[in-house]
């Protein structure tokens, strides 16, 4: 992932580095403090999420929300929405978002934009890469105005489905600002890292969906987080259902309050839809934190003000369609996963969409009680999703600003990323009160890259004595118990409701639906002899790269202990 | 992974004829697994990098890793200066450095006089290292040198023995307050004592300096802990705290003045000093129960002897009078004794008279009954010769004789038996040489 034409990275010691999460409509930066706390800097106009759009007014370049107030009156001469385009052919790109703004256009073999962003009434050709370069200098400008250093170095998220191309024509555009790129990752990951970093969280095997939802467009991932190590076990994309789509709901709500007492549409003029779209969004954030939100515009159309107010629940319902559209969206991609949302240990939500309760709330009724969602409506302590990617890539920063350049890349090597991962858990049986059927206790999960160990300490029977520990390879899969058949009263009153509700047969309440472990291959016996009373036994898998197996059993304090090994298959 | 996950549910016992070789029975192996690809982020996998890269296990990676940790801790210990460094010390002014603490200023104030040589050097270069006024023109902030400058000062104070002495004899920060009334109600009279006691002594030439103690030292210790401290030989000076001399070559005379004051003022310190000490040597035995102790010991002792003394005047005496008593008591018996025999002895000598008398009578009457050994009527001549005879013999003779004599002639009538009784009596009496032959012519 070096860039081409750098060779020589900046030396480890000079290094100031940053995290930068670079998104279609919004970008932030976050650095690390001393402590090693990472903290998201706020630009000259104190925004922490700042619009990824540049504008050009007589040869001044303006940048973040003070270009966003251009698309209004210099539309032309602004540029938004452009971070998907870069390294893709003109064919392959999506320029819908680009209405509202300067169109894209082709230009040899990429994306430009034609802006008047010199003085005089000349026009010129800009390509994506040179924007993305001009958006990138400006977040390093400010974050290098925040901590007083140079930063010449940064961790850059991307999407999960950002093709080599793509992360070679952005690491060429971070390389033309100034920046070394030490690390493209992706946008989930660092999501998740900026939590896992927390001092209070622990490391621990878990199955975690990270939800993206940005302005343009929403990503799902699912991770298999094992050990403090993360593998995306799968991925889904959508452009149909993400914030640009609610304000747009919201758009359609007020313009036809609007044609209610006045003639005219203010979707059919550029400036006047400009603005509806402006206030749109100040709404739906509004209405994200209380339950009622202004909309107010001045002049929206020919000459008239325009005011209103509506609460979360209208909101809410108006929007439905796309909430629902999220909840299939994450629910297809645990599925894609191979998984069911009962093998989900936690939900991140991740982006400024995801600030939205409704949201929230509708995933802690999509997965089991257990799942933690990290959101703010759902969880107190949830980080500010907006942040979480900046966080996570200036934590990334922290960690590999020390190593050489080429320490880095042979670190991030496909030889060294792709490993093994087990299909089955491992596990060992443990008894219930029924003797003859043993239960399995996983040791180490199911999609753990190996090599891999794992410790437990399992309880002896109350008096000790002879134990026997036997190590399995364990399957989960649910099993549906239905209980009475007397499910018609509810489905009456799904009748009684809208016909939307017809689709929205994800949760079967009649369905006991459980986790439970079914038992496969016998892996190996062993025998821990003479356990004290109340003692424990200690059991050690260590997983080689090539799937040969150790076992060490021993009492836990004691010497000694049953070692075997398994070869590989 | 540090953290074991604990399992509540327990094991199966050993089923009854399971037995393996070492305990251990291999029985399938892993099912084909899936290539993935992980994400290179994190800190475990920076961990998980290490190991593939330099091909090392998990054990290897965690006792290489264990190594480096145990390094670094080692580098924390060396590293003397991980006070931290008040603000207000930073912003120093170099000119000011009479009053500035030195040892804090190179982050040793744990140390202070203890410091060695080489804790100073190391911590001055860790200083340097980072307060250089060039490092902080690197780091963009202002060329304000002058907390390099007391560091330098400091160290230039702390390595020179003399100096160093100078600064350390008026160190206050390395002196500890006595403590007080309401502190030593509390108990911990000793520790208190002892830590006030263990700061006044390194100002003493004479090392070691015997340590205060606890409340089981040994008398000989205590005496000689509050002798050497009585006696205290201190290195102590104050020159520090000389006024500065102008250094001018101008004015002699006001130099030589300053010179005086500030000699005497040194030696009324000193002696302030020596005074300060001995009211606190006395304020510590004041309070010091083990000198009560010993006291009281002393003075037990003392009583005992005493009244060991007066316990043998007493016997002495007590004996004396008993003596006396009985010598008394025997002197009386004697008396009474000597009195008894005397009336005893009256008695016999009248007894002895009367039978003298009656022997007499019985002598005379034996010459009457012989009739004067005359036949037919004796002359009167005749009887007086007799009878004078009779009685110088009865002169000569003493009572017991008489008695003899008259037993003799008790009883005899006849004249002749009685001429020979006396005859007798007569030659014996001459034969005793009592009296003279011829003498007694008529008794014979």
């Amino acid at each position: 992932m070096a860039a081409e034409g750098q060779t020589t990275g900046t030396a480890p010691g000079e290094r100031h580095a940053i995290g930068i999460s670079f998104g279609n409509s919004n970008s932030s930066i976050a650095y690390t403090t001393t402590e090693d706390k990472a903290e998201v800097i706020a630009n000259e106009d104190g925004d922490r999420q700042i619009p990824s759009i540049l504008s050009y007014v007589d040869g001044e370049e303006y940048n973040g929300q003070q270009a966003k107030q251009q698309l209004i009156r210099n539309s032309k001469n602004t540029v938004a929405y452009f971070r998907d385009f870069l390294g893709k052919d003109f064919k392959s790109i999506d320029p819908s978002h680009c209405h509202a703004s300067a169109h894209p256009k082709e230009f040899e073999s990429t994306v430009a934009f034609e802006i008047q962003d010199k003085e005089g009434d000349e026009r010129s050709t800009v390509t994506v890469s040179e924007i993305t370069t001009r958006n990138l200098k400006r977040l390093a400008q400010s974050a290098t105005d925040f901590t007083g250093k140079q930063v010449n170095s940064a961790v850059i998220t991307v999407p999960t489905d950002f093709s080599e191309k793509q992360k070679e024509a952005l690491t060429k555009a971070a390389n033309d600002a100034g920046l070394e790129v030490l690390q493209l990752i992706h946008e989930p990951i660092a999501a998740l890292l900026a939590y896992d970093a927390r001092p209070e969280s622990k490391v621990s095997d878990k199955t975690v969906v990270v939800a993206d939802l940005g302005g343009t467009r929403s990503d799902v991932a699912v991770i298999a987080s094992r050990g403090g190590m993360y593998t995306i076990l799968a991925t889904a994309h959508d452009y149909e259902f993400a914030g640009v789509q609610m304000d747009k709901v919201l758009m359609d709500h007020f313009a036809k309050e609007f044609i209610k007492w006045n003639t005219t549409d203010p979707r059919e003029n550029d400036r006047s839809l400009a603005k509806l779209k402006l206030e749109a969004e100040a709404t739906k954030k509004a209405l994200s934190i209380g339950t009622n939100a202004n909309f107010s515009v001045e002049s929206l159309a020919e000459g008239a003000d325009f005011a209103s107010t509506i609460n979360r629940l209208r909101y809410e319902t108006i929007a439905r369609k796309i909430f629902d559209g999220f909840n299939r969206l994450i629910e297809g991609v645990v599925k894609k996963a191979g998984l069911d949302v009962l093998e989900i240990d936690e939900v991140i939500l991740s982006g400024g969409t995801s600030h939205t309760p409704k949201i929230a709330s509708n995933m802690r009724s999509i997965f089991a009680e257990s799942t933690t969602i990290l959101a703010p409506s759902t969880t107190p302590t949830a980080i500010n999703p907006s942040e979480l990617q900046a966080r996570g890539a200036a934590l990334q920063a922290s960690l590999i600003q020390e190593y050489e350049k080429e320490d880095i890349e042979q670190s991030t090597h496909p030889a060294v990323t792709t490993v093994k991962h087990l299909s089955n858990a491992i596990g060992v049986l443990s008894i219930t009160g029924d003797e003859s059927r043993g239960v399995f206790t996983p040791i180490i999960s199911a999609e753990t890259a190996v090599p891999a160990r794992r410790t437990i300490h399992i309880n002896s029977p109350k008096d000790g004595g002879d134990v026997l520990v036997k190590i399995v390879e364990g399957g989960s899969h649910i099993k549906v118990t239905k209980p009475e058949p007397k499910p018609k009263t509810n489905g009456e009153k799904n009748d009684g409701e809208e016909d939307e509700d017809e689709d929205d047969s994800d949760d079967d309440p009649e369905d006991v639906r459980e986790k439970v472990w079914k038992v496969g291959n016998v892996l190996a016996e062993a025998a821990v002899k003479g356990v004290k009373k109340g003692g424990k036994v200690e059991v050690m898998i260590n997983v080689a790269g090539d799937l040969a197996v150790t076992v060490t059993c021993r009492e836990v304090g004691g010497k000694g202990g049953v070692r075997g090994n398994l070869s590989a298959p | 992974m540090a953290t074991h996950t604990q399992v509540s549910l327990p094991l199966p016992f050993l089923p009854e004829g399971w037995s393996a070789e070492k305990d251990f029975k291999a029985i399938g192996s892993l099912t084909a697994a899936t290539q993935r690809s992980i994400e290179p982020v994190g800190p475990h996998f920076l961990a998980h990098a290490r190991r593939a890269r330099h091909k090392r296990t998990f054990s290897e990676d965690d006792r290489i890793q264990a190594q480096e940790n145990v390094k670094k801790v080692e580098d924390d210990d060396a590293g003397e200066i991980s006070e931290p460094e008040d603000p207000m010390m930073l912003s120093r002014d170099a000119k000011d450095w009479k009053s500035q603490d030195h040892y804090a200023v190179l982050g040793l104030s744990k140390h202070r006089f203890r410091a060695t040589e080489e804790q100073i050097k190391r911590a001055h270069r860790k200083k340097v290292l980072r307060h250089h006024p060039d490092k902080k023109a690197a780091a963009g902030s202002t060329e304000d040198d002058s907390f390099f400058k007391c560091i330098q000062k400091a160290t230039e104070i702390l390595l020179d023995p003399v100096k160093r002495r100078q600064y350390d004899s008026v160190d206050e920060h390395a002196d500890v307050e006595p403590p007080t009334k309401k502190q030593l109600k509390e108990g911990k009279f000793y520790k208190l004592w002892s830590n006030v006691f263990k700061a006044e002594g390194r100002f003493s030439r004479v090392q070691p300096v015997p340590k205060f103690g606890d409340e089981n030292s040994a008398q000989e210790d205590v005496e000689n802990f509050y002798n050497f401290f009585y006696n205290f030989d201190s290195w102590r000076s104050f020159e520090y705290q000389d006024e500065d001399v102008p250094d001018d070559n101008e004015n002699r005379d006001q130099k030589r003045h300053m010179e005086r004051k500030n000699n005497n003022a040194r030696k009324k310190k000193k002696n302030e000093d020596v005074a300060r000490l001995r009211k606190l040597v006395d304020d510590a035995m004041a309070g010091d129960e083990r000198i009560k102790k010993f006291r009281q010991a002393a003075s037990a002792n003392k009583n005992k002897k005493r009244l060991e003394k007066e316990a043998a005047e007493k016997k002495a005496i007590e004996d004396a009078k008993a003596a006396k008593e009985a010598e008394a008591k025997a002197a009386k018996e004697a008396e009474e004794k000597a009195k008894a025999e005397k009336e005893s002895g009256k008695k016999a000598k009248e007894a002895a008279k009367t039978a003298v008398k009656k022997n007499r009578r019985v002598l005379k009457g034996s010459v009457k009954d012989a009739n004067y050994f005359v036949s037919g009527d004796a002359p009167a001549s005749a009887i007086d010769s007799v009878l004078n005879d009779v009685e110088l013999v009865q002169g000569k003779l003493d009572a017991e004789e008489t008695a003899a004599l008259a037993g003799k002639l008790n009883g005899l009538k006849i004249a002749d038996e009685i001429k020979g009784v006396w005859s007798g009596e007569v030659k014996r009496l001459i034969g005793a040489g009592k009296i003279k032959d011829g003498e007694v012519k008529t008794l014979a």
